[in-house]
């Protein structure tokens, strides 16, 4: 369960970037299958190869950038649509990661990554001593809270800084690119560029996501986006049902929440004895189905109710809001 | 102000479908002047406008704004000197977004936008200002989202964020066609009222006759994709609805094609 919940800060990073691209620019975003990878796959060479991970992580965001810009370029220069532009440039970039792998998978087990580095650095200033002794009461100990603590710190400084950014000058165009786009450019804002820089940014979130997953695992794999897509509509589409999306902060905290409840769901669902490892994507499309079709149904049930209810009062002869002025208007 | 050299536009050229939208458009309209377009549907009046906005590009001539001939620049870039209300009030405005959020959107159609907050503390007062003047309580609402207002109220915010921002040229396309009579007539009072403070050089296109009539200094008819009569000063001031219809008559020789021209009326 602990782990479920550092993983699901990790994934959240990536499920921000599908928020964005998914909720802000109304733009179902393919790509992130591949880029995904890409980052897992940046991150891993690099690492392999000596460089500093810290770096290489920054590397992966980079790559991740430059993955999204095309696809928003295959979308509004191309004149492409939203979803092949992304299928296209998701299936190309399966090819682009084996060759920057030059394998389909890189094991990091021995190597020094982000994670590492931040446990050591933690177990040194005996920080994990200090949490334990805090929940003492509670008779549990994890292995580290390092990376609990590390990528709860990374997942709020992006929702920081997409917070921030959507509330800029260009955030709001950006904003309202996705909400009406032929408005935006009768205001002169350029849609073509917000599209492909927010697409962007979006995979860039997914890429550093990747990556950190890559170095948290101890492998990056050819295969590991795949579905990577759903997951993140998973913690986006749960998150919004559980805590709700009435601001673009709100809507962050529930994108972050919705992707740690998405791993526990799984580690629940995963110890159900007659579920396999395989099963995850079958679970995962049936938690996305489920959190569609779930909240509609409910409210549906709940409206035919009250309309029963209003039904029965009026035929007990009580006053029922709304029915009195019917005779007064034409 | 606003220019228009010799504007041709053809669909489908070539085809069976081939319809010519556009012969020849020359306009000028002065500083200040506040011109009408009626004519019956397809007679071009809806190209006319996307031409000068940018979103179509003309086959020949020229569009020229404040001196500067716009006729290659991008309907975006285009949109530093134009401000825009179009027929339908969804069109306007974003409707997940707030009150304040779309009128930050607007106060840059004329600058370049930057990392800096949107909606500032100095803005938002600037805002409620501003939205006083519309009389509609938006003051009041401005954290409120735009698609919780009525048709009217939109098409008024729509308005407002076309003109508070004092565009060269401002382009209503029809904005009153899509409301009841009541908000329709709220919206052209407005539309009177605001265009005459700022002393904005508008094109307004509409089907209703009696508006055209009411609204502005100079009237165009257009038909067939001409523009077949004008009247300004004056003679504008002395029309009626009877006498347009039979300028109309006079020149095409036919009953004006639009039942929707004469209904309104």
């Amino acid at each position: 369960m602990f782990s479920s919940v550092e993983a699901g800060l990790i994934y959240a990073v990536m499920a921000l970037g599908v928020y964005l691209s998914f909720r802000i620019l109304d733009f179902p975003d393919l790509t992130v299958d591949g880029s995904f990878v890409t980052g897992a796959s940046v991150a891993a060479v690099l690492i392999v190869n000596g460089a500093n991970p810290f770096a290489a992580s920054a590397a992966a965001l980079l790559a991740g950038f430059a993955a999204g810009v095309l696809t928003g370029l295959l979308h509004t220069k191309g004149k492409i649509n939203p979803l092949l532009s992304g299928i296209l440039m998701m299936i190309a970039l399966y090819s682009i990661n084996l060759r920057i792998m030059g394998k389909s998978n890189v094991p990091l087990l021995q190597q020094e990554t982000v994670i590492t580095k931040i446990t050591a650095a933690w177990r040194q200033a005996g920080l994990d001593a200090a949490l334990n002794r805090l929940v003492s009461f509670t008779g549990f100990a994890p292995r580290t809270w390092a990376v609990l603590v590390s990528m709860a710190i990374v997942a709020l400084m992006v929702k920081g800084l997409l917070d921030w950014l959507l509330k800029t000058e260009v955030g709001i165009a950006l904003r309202a690119t996705g909400d009406n786009k032929p408005m935006v450019a009768s205001f002169s804002a350029n849609t073509d560029w917000l599209i492909v820089f927010g697409l962007g940014l979006s995979n860039a979130l997914v890429a550093l996501s990747g990556a950190l997953v890559a170095q948290y695992g101890g492998f990056s794999d050819v295969g590991m986006g795949i579905g990577m897509i759903v997951i993140g509509l998973a913690s986006v589409i749960i998150g919004e049902a559980l805590f709700g999306a009435r601001s673009v902060a709100r809507a962050t905290w529930a994108v972050i929440g919705g992707a740690i409840v998405y791993r526990l769901i799984l580690a629940l669902a995963l110890r159900v004895e007659f579920l396999e490892t395989g099963d995850v994507k079958l679970i995962t499309a049936l938690i996305v189905m489920m959190a569609l079709v779930v909240p509609n149904t409910l409210a549906a049930q709940k409206e035919r109710q009250r309309k029963k209810r209003r039904v029965r009062q009026l035929e007990r002869g009580e006053t029922v809001a709304g029915a009195e002025t019917n005779y007064k208007s034409v | 102000m606003l220019e228009l050299k010799r504007i041709t536009k053809v669909f489908n050229e070539g085809t069976a479908d081939e319809k010519i939208a556009l012969r020849g458009i020359d306009l000028t309209l002065a500083p200040g002047d506040f011109v009408t377009v009626i004519g019956s549907n397809g007679a071009g009046k809806s190209t006319l406008m996307n031409i000068i906005s940018g979103r179509l590009s003309p086959d020949t001539g020229e569009v020229w704004i404040n001196g500067r001939d716009v006729t290659a620049l991008k309907e975006h870039a285009r949109a530093r000197y134009i401000g825009r209300v179009f027929q339908d009030p969804m069109a306007g405005t974003a409707p997940h977004m707030t009150i304040e959020e779309n009128l930050a959107l607007a106060y840059n159609r004329t600058k370049r936008r930057t990392l800096s907050l949107g909606v500032t503390k100095q803005k938002r007062e600037w805002f409620r200002e501003t939205l006083r003047t519309l009389h509609l309580g938006l003051e009041d609402r401005l954290a409120a989202k735009v698609g919780l207002l009525s048709g009217g109220e939109r098409q008024a915010l729509s308005l407002l964020m076309a003109t508070f921002t004092k565009p060269d040229v401002l382009l209503l396309d029809e904005h009153t066609a899509a409301l009841d009579p009541a908000r329709a007539e709220l919206v052209t009072e407005l539309t009177k009222q605001i265009v005459e403070q700022h002393r904005l050089t508008t094109l307004m296109v509409t089907h209703n006759m009696e508006q055209a009539i009411r609204l502005g200094n100079r009237l165009i008819m257009m038909d067939g994709g001409q523009i077949i009569f004008a009247a300004e000063g004056k003679e504008k001031e002395e029309l009626t609805v009877e006498r347009l219809l039979e300028a109309f008559q006079r020149i095409r020789g036919s009953q004006f094609a639009s039942d929707r021209a004469v209904l309104s009326s």
